[in-house]
């Protein structure tokens, strides 16, 4: 189920303004990637390529390829709503639908796309999801209550579960935990390392130990210089970017002494 | 990087300021209600004397100000009296403002109490000269057209705002955005004008029709629905909807079922309030669906009545003797009053019913 992602030579832009140029790498299946870098050198921008949010922004556009196991995302006839049913997002500011109840939430993604299934095999799916999202316990008396009702940390939990009740085959991840407490960032760590037997993931993240901690892989973004658009300087095994990275620049960056 | 000293840094913070004491007089407890209870006695006393009790009120009023400010300021100081001053001033033009309001209820309810009966709202005019008599006809009339009215705004006016706010770029929806702000400004006998027209056009002039002036009213009634649904839907966070398009949603999917339901409760207030608008209109109507005396429901056949034109005919062909008339026309007022009224508290109860819950 999981899959694999190449990246060759994508250029993004947003109308004439070149966002990210020269990106070049490999995802693989089953393993946490982690993109780390100072803010503004175009992650998030990345991040939303590989599932075709980007366009989603008027006159952005992207100039390169992107394949999910050999398959053109960017390709021509590619519906970008089909892409998004196998590459999943969670964003930074946990987002339920503020209307629906939490079981509604985590059963969003099939109900809204008109997905006919039996109730116990609906409630099944949301059960699973919630308990891989560890959130089941602390919810499961309440599925009927408005899902904006809970606390960040869970309502992140919910977003994560409705993201892979889906069963996508890629979960992007912008920013998580951000906007956590360290309790919560725990838990959703703790998630992560579970969800990548099943998953691929790819976490944006301004947090070194977090990036350390729970990423395989880890790429530093960075931009050319100023008013110049950003580019992934390196990417490599994470122990090897946080005990020797090859470039200066990353090394500045993660002993924070950047800038 | 030198140390800067406080002197470069502005105002040093540790030092207290010296000469500004933290404490200052203060006025009696009930100062103010004191002075305000004198300057009405005043008034009253001016009244009596033979003023006019505009003038005295006005001078009551100033007095209060006058005294109040010129107490605080010798005993609190320019900052507390500063702040009663302006309390006096905004409470003075929120009483100012609320008297044509109080006036016309206590008019109205005066007036109408007397033929606030079962007849009036079981009978209509059908036959009758003088007394008795009654406005079911007008009442019925008034909200089969309204209806029809809501009926033709809504959609147009809700589908306006979606495209707007959801599709609209370019040329095209700067150009409904403005036609639309130059509908809302027009008066609504050139509604009325117009429907008449089109309506003239194809069965010839004296046409007179329930649905006409139900035309009439959408006119007046789809600018109000199209911004206000316009604002309630941008009020819905984008995060919303690309949480939608990230689950794979296509964008009419999420509108319908995302979009829309988070807005749903300011849209069915805007959509009341807007109903609540036309509901009094009397120009277009009497354009339009002109007046009979007796029940007409059917909005394709012929004239209908309506309480605001109801009011109107009551009022300028009173008969002779005139007072049952003009006592139907004042309940008439009253009534359309209260229906406006229960439109409003309806929309503030849509608006908790469907408000997205945030607690549990
Ligand atoms: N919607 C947008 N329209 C135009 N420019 C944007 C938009 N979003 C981001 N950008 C620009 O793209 C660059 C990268 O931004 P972003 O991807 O948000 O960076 P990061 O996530 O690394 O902080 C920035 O220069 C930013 O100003
Ligand atoms: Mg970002």
């Amino acid at each position: 189920m999981a899959k694999r992602i190449e990246v060759k030579d994508l250029d993004i832009y947003y109308d004439k303004f070149l966002a990210v140029q020269g990106v070049s790498m490999t995802i693989q299946p089953r393993s946490v990637t982690a993109l780390i870098g100072p803010s503004g050198c175009g992650k998030s921008t990345f991040l939303r390529t590989l599932n075709r949010m980007h366009e989603l922004v008027p006159g952005a556009r992207v100039d390169g390829k992107v394949f999910m196991d050999d398959e053109d995302l960017y390709g021509p006839g590619v519906d970008p709503v089909s892409v998004r049913r196998q590459i999943g997002m969670v964003f930074q500011r946990p987002n339920p639908f503020p209307t629906m109840s939490i079981y509604e939430n985590v059963a969003a993604g099939i109900r809204l796309n008109g997905g006919r299934m039996k109730k116990s095999e609906l409630d099944d799916v949301v059960e699973r999801s919630l308990r891989s999202a560890n959130l089941w316990a602390e919810v499961k008396d309440r599925l009927n209550r408005p899902g904006s009702g809970l606390s960040g940390g869970q309502q992140q939990r919910l977003c994560i579960a409705r993201a892979i009740a889906v069963q996508p085959g890629v979960l992007l991840m912008d920013e998580p935990c951000s906007a956590l407490d360290p309790i919560s960032t725990q838990a959703i760590e703790d998630l992560m390392l579970e969800l990548k037997t099943d998953y691929t993931i790819v976490i944006v993240t301004h947090n070194m130990q977090q990036a350390a901690r729970v990423s395989d892989v880890t790429g530093f973004f960075n931009l050319r210089g100023v008013g110049q658009p950003g580019e992934l300087v390196e990417i490599d095994e994470t122990t090897k970017i946080f005990s020797t990275p090859s470039n200066k620049a990353t090394e500045d960056y993660i002993s924070g002494r950047f800038g | 990087m030198p140390v800067t000293t406080s002197s470069e840094r502005g105002p040093d913070l540790h030092t207290p300021l010296s000469g500004v004491p933290l404490t200052h007089g203060q006025l009696p407890r009930y100062a103010a209600q004191f002075t305000l209870l004198a300057a009405i006695a005043a008034g009253i006393a001016l009244t009596l004397a033979g003023w006019n009790p505009a003038a005295s009120a006005i001078i009551a009023g100033a007095g209060y100000v006058v005294v109040i400010y010129a107490w605080s300021r010798t005993v609190e100081g320019p900052r507390k009296a500063r702040d009663r001053l302006v309390t006096a001033v905004v409470t003075g033009a929120f009483l100012l403002a609320l008297l044509p309001l109080v006036s016309v209820i206590v008019t109205v309810v005066g007036n109408g109490i007397a033929r606030f009966d079962v007849e009036f709202f079981t009978y209509s005019m059908r036959g009758v000269v003088g007394e008795g008599g009654g406005a079911y006809h007008a009442i019925m009339g008034t909200l089969v057209v309204t209806g029809l009215a809501a009926l033709i705004s809504v959609p147009i006016g809700i589908l306006t705002a979606i495209y707007l706010v959801e599709y609209g770029r370019g040329r095209l929806a700067k150009a409904i955005t403005f036609f639309v702000d130059v509908m809302t400004g027009i008066p609504s006998i050139v509604a009325g004008l117009f429907a008449y027209a089109l309506f003239a056009l194809v069965f010839g002039p004296g046409v007179r029709m329930g649905i006409m002036g139900a035309i009439a009213l959408s006119v007046l009634m789809i600018p109000v629905v199209v911004r206000s649904a316009e604002e309630m839907l941008k009020l819905v966070p984008n995060e919303l909807r690309e949480a939608a398009y990230a689950l794979a949603v296509p964008k009419w999917r999420t509108i319908v079922k995302v979009v829309l339901p988070t807005a749903l409760a300011g849209i069915a207030t805007g959509v009341t309030l807007a109903i609540a608008r036309v509901i009094g209109e009397t120009a277009p109507l009497l354009i339009t669906l002109g007046i009979t005396s007796s029940v007409n429901l059917n909005p394709v056949d012929g004239r209908m009545a309506t309480l605001p034109v109801y009011a109107y005919y009551q009022y300028v062909t009173p008969g002779v003797p005139p007072e049952p008339a003009l006592e139907r026309a004042w309940t008439a007022a009253l009534t359309l009053i209260i229906i406006v009224m229960a439109l409003n508290l309806i929309a503030r109860l849509i608006s908790r019913l469907f408000a997205p819950k945030t607690r549990g």
